[in-house]
């Protein structure tokens, strides 16, 4: 049976070599946390980290993960969403439906590791994933205060101006 | 959402029990989902003898537990918009309860038909979840708390009116006696039920008007929430289904033979007359077994439609003498005949697809007895109606069990072709349940469609260059002639003028002109449409707004000053249009921005009950590329509920809007949808995306929504901001393929 190295423990599995690693994922391993959008490397809603580098599981065959690489998914982010852009997620109520934002927290976490430091042109760069509801604001601000880079007010692209009438 | 309404992946058996086994008290029903080691807990607790009394229900909306936990019901589903925190403030504002030990789960559409629709309308749609609720779910948690007093003055014996509520403790102010809520639930649930209840005034609200955070934001985190797509039942199996790509056409046959050894199938399924699913133990082996299933189509009567037979078609109707009559006053047609100058213009919107992330899907176990679907739905109750047509079953033996949405954008309310699918599949696996999800492919060529419109304007003009009188004569696709075509009387379609209404507080225009005509030439298509979020608004903002700016320009006005003539009589249309120009500095020059200048446009509309107005900054380089800057927006909402999720739905509309403005485009060829994917139906993404800066200003007095009605105003703001920049006017949808300069 072949086997994957998935948030820290070796796991096998059955499935046609053919099978996209999501898939595996998603139907033999349980980790529904990573999502199925669009099949073709378009929607990032499927992004996985392999050895640290955020993939799009939806187009990797399984059987390609070579032995000794690790794969990491949301459920493995941290144990406790103590992650510092879960936290920054939480405090800046970035998701909407949140179907893609597995798969946003992961392109962030992998966009924080290779630049701790990211300014808005490498979140344009790394942030590719489509989220429909619309929180790309958010995840901007809340990646920006996960980095240190801002503080919770000064990195929101998103001001706020609340009038009450008289 | 709390733990009861929360399913876990990977073991549901627990959970499935309750739907079958109402005898099962609610706290048994959790001590048995906890005894046997998962965190799943059930589905459909309200109905059960426990949601009837004994687990502390006080009323419909209200349920209080000993341990001082409070459960609020909502009928409504969240699908991103903030809905169910923003109900869940407003029952809580009248129950006076403790907002931190505050949870939420939904009751069923089948508890609904069982208790005489006790939750009433299910629906999720149109911005409506919380203005069309408001009053009956405040009023349940203003019933429910005085209940809870009453139960305590009668341990007392002291009259309720000497006793208060704040937090979950009550008060008997003379004697400074205090008990909790959770002490005398069981009490509570006893008292009659009040017949008259009272609402807080707004200025006293504590909890509603809140910026408080989401209820449901860190299983969203985690990967921990449990989508239909994610469902995981005991025996399940999973389905893939084709529809025939052309709408109208048929299944003639299928090869079943062919991929009957293929690992993991179970069995190739005819569906309806027009689709074939493959059921199999894996989604993945069911899908690859479908695309190599041979399926000859019967195309059927629209195998030859082309897109451009139907722009021909529609482009027949701006001219046609026959037309439902929308809104008038005066004789336009003879004043804009005879006035000393004209402007005319040709709008277009074309077809689009919602695109929700997450695709269709419903899991369905169906038996002779009883029929059960698990789906993401805007609309619970219409999901059960289709789960009781296609399961031959009335509906008291159905249920339907409604999941977090991924996305819903209208595509999830009014129609719910895939739950019927998803009974029929079921059907051939009596007592299995069975998950169909859609493909992305399958969800682009079948969806129900943004409708597709177009728009001729024609201004007279007087010598003085004042507008006499304004046509709008709008051709095209009618949503209600598609969907409730029981609707329509006398060929008119009233949902096709949203935004152009005289009156009505729904979706009013925001000008006054002596002499108008707005009027539709209906004309259907073959493709389904369906309400596509923003509906009509979208589209009809577009029109009008984009054309007030051409006659500002064509007679020398600033685009600010003729609206504001214009809008003399429409005072909070026209009060979110001067806080956004006040804000974003209307009047005076935007600073450049990287060596490029920053031109501005506005837009401003009324829909789904709220004011909204947007001015866009952008930039134009010389190679016509376009950089939208910064967006300033505003919405009158009336009452505002939680102003950080109303802020959120404004950010949210600019991407909806936007991308649905500079990229997406669903065609015909040969009678099906030629885009099949993102790659040839793009989204916005995080580098299209404007800083925005938002300003709710709540007027009072209303009720408006806040999901739709900035979308709007996206396009027309931007468009009008391309125009002050290039000089060059866009009027047909998408801008992709359309050079921005001259």
């Amino acid at each position: 049976m072949p086997q994957l190295n998935v948030n820290g423990k070796t796991l096998t599995y059955e499935a046609e070599a053919d099978t996209p690693l999501l898939w595996v994922l998603r139907e033999q391993l349980s980790l529904t946390g990573t999502k199925y959008g669009c099949g073709v490397a378009q929607c990032g809603a499927c992004t996985v980290h392999i050895d640290g580098a955020p993939i799009r599981s939806c187009v990797l065959p399984a059987a390609a993960v070579q032995p000794g690489q690790k794969i990491t998914t949301i459920e493995g982010l941290s144990p406790d969403g103590s992650h510092a852009l879960q936290k920054a997620w939480v405090a800046l109520d970035v998701p909407q439906c949140g179907y893609c934002q597995s798969g946003m927290l992961m392109a962030a976490a992998a966009l924080l590791k290779d630049k701790p430091k990211p300014t808005d042109a490498d979140i344009d760069a790394a942030i590719t994933n489509i989220c429909r509801c619309g929180t790309y604001n958010r995840v901007r601000a809340a990646i920006k205060v996960a980095a240190g880079v801002e503080t919770r007010n000064a990195g929101l692209d998103i001001v706020h101006v609340v009038r009450r009438s008289a | 959402m709390n733990a009861n309404t929360r399913i876990e992946a990977g073991e549901v058996s627990a959970a499935t029990a309750t739907a079958t086994a109402p005898s099962l008290t609610r706290r048994e029903f959790i001590g048995s989902a906890a005894a046997a080691g998962s965190l799943v807990v059930g589905f459909s607790v309200p109905g059960t003898a426990a949601a009837q009394g004994s687990g502390g229900e006080i009323n419909a909306w209200v349920v209080v537990q000993p341990d001082e936990k409070v459960i609020i019901r909502i009928a409504r589903s969240e699908m991103g918009q903030g809905t169910l925190t923003g109900l869940a403030q407003l029952v809580a504002e009248e129950l006076e309860c403790d907002w931190a030990r505050v949870t939420t789960e939904y009751p069923t559409p089948g508890q609904n038909l069982a208790r005489n629709r006790v939750w009433g309308n299910f629906s999720t749609g149109g911005s409506r979840g919380i203005r069309e609720s408001q009053d009956y779910v405040r009023k349940g948690g203003a019933a429910a708390r005085m209940m809870l007093v009453a139960a305590a003055a009668d341990g007392w014996k002291v009259p309720a009116s000497e006793c208060s509520a704040a937090a979950g403790v009550i008060t008997h102010t003379p004697s400074g006696r205090r008990t909790t809520y959770g002490q005398v639930t069981a009490a509570a649930a006893r008292m009659p039920v009040p017949t008259e209840v009272a609402l807080k005034n707004p200025k006293d609200w504590k909890v509603t008007g809140k910026r408080l955070a989401r209820l449901d934001t860190a299983e969203k985190t985690n990967g921990s929430i449990v989508y239909g797509a994610d469902l995981k039942l005991p025996g399940l199996l999973n389905a893939a289904i084709k529809d025939c790509p052309v709408f109208g056409g048929k299944v003639k046959s299928f090869d079943a033979a062919a991929i009957a050894s293929r690992p993991g199938v179970k069995k190739a399924v005819r569906v309806g007359d027009s689709a074939v699913a493959v059921v199999a133990d894996t989604w993945w082996r069911a899908k690859t077994a479908l695309d190599a299933l041979p399926i000859e189509w019967d195309l059927g009567p629209n195998a030859g439609v082309q897109q451009a037979q139907i722009v021909a078609t529609l482009k027949g109707g701006l001219d046609a003498e026959q037309a439902a009559v929308g809104n008038a006053n005066g004789d336009a047609k003879a004043v804009i005949a005879k006035s000393a100058r004209k402007v005319e213009a040709v709008y277009a919107y074309p077809f689009q697809n919602h695109a929700t992330m997450e695709p269709m899907n419903a899991t369905a176990r169906w038996t002779a007895e009883r029929c059960e679907v698990w789906t993401p739905t805007q609309n619970g109750e219409a999901a059960l109606a289709a789960t009781a047509a296609a399961s031959g079953l009335p509906a008291a033996k159905c249920d339907v069990y409604k999941l977090p949405l991924g996305g819903g954008f209208g595509r999830r309310g009014a129609v719910h072709d895939w739950v019927t699918q998803s009974v029929l599949i079921a059907k051939e696996f009596p007592g299995t349940p069975v998950k169909l999800l859609w493909s992305r492919e399958e969800d682009m060529q079948h969806g129900r469609y943004h409708p597709i419109t177009q728009c001729k304007l024609v201004a007279g003009l007087d010598d003085k260059g004042e507008v006499t009188g304004l046509h709008m004569r709008i051709s095209g696709q009618s949503i209600v002639a598609g969907i409730f075509p029981q609707n329509i009387r006398d060929g008119r379609d009233p949902v096709v003028f949203q935004g152009l209404n005289n009156g009505g507080g729904e979706a009013m225009i925001g000008y006054s002109f002596p002499h108008l005509l707005i009027d539709h030439a209906m004309r259907n298509p073959h493709v389904p449409p369906g309400f596509w979020r923003g509906v009509n608004l979208n589209q009809n903002a577009i029109y009008l707004e984009c054309f007030v700016d051409e006659i500002a320009h064509a007679t020398q006005q600033d685009p600010l000053a003729l609206r504001r003539k214009l809008m003399a009589n429409h005072p909070k249309h026209l009060a979110v249009l001067n806080a956004v120009a006040e804000r974003a500095g209307w009047g005076k020059p935007a600073p450049d921005v990287g060596g490029q200048k920053v031109f501005r446009g506005l837009a401003q509309t009324h829909g789904f009950g709220s004011y909204v107005a947007a001015c866009a900054e952008v930039s134009v380089n010389r190679a016509g590329e376009l950089k939208i800057h910064r967006i300033v927006a505003a919405t009158d909402c009336g009452h505002a509920v939680n102003p950080q999720q109303i802020e959120a739905q404004i950010e949210g509309s600019f991407v909806y809007g936007l991308g649905a403005m500079l990229f997406q485009e669903c065609t015909v060829k040969d009678g099906a949808i030629a885009e099949k994917n993102f790659d040839t139906y793009p989204s916005l993404l995080m580098r299209h995306m404007p800083k925005v800066e938002s300003i709710v200003m709540p007027s009072g007095g209303f009720w408006g929504g806040v999901g739709e009605p900035t979308i709007a105003v996206a396009a027309p703001a931007v468009m009008n901001a391309i125009f002050a920049a290039t000089g060059k006017r866009i009027r047909e949808l998408p801008i992709k393929q359309q050079s921005l300069r001259a």
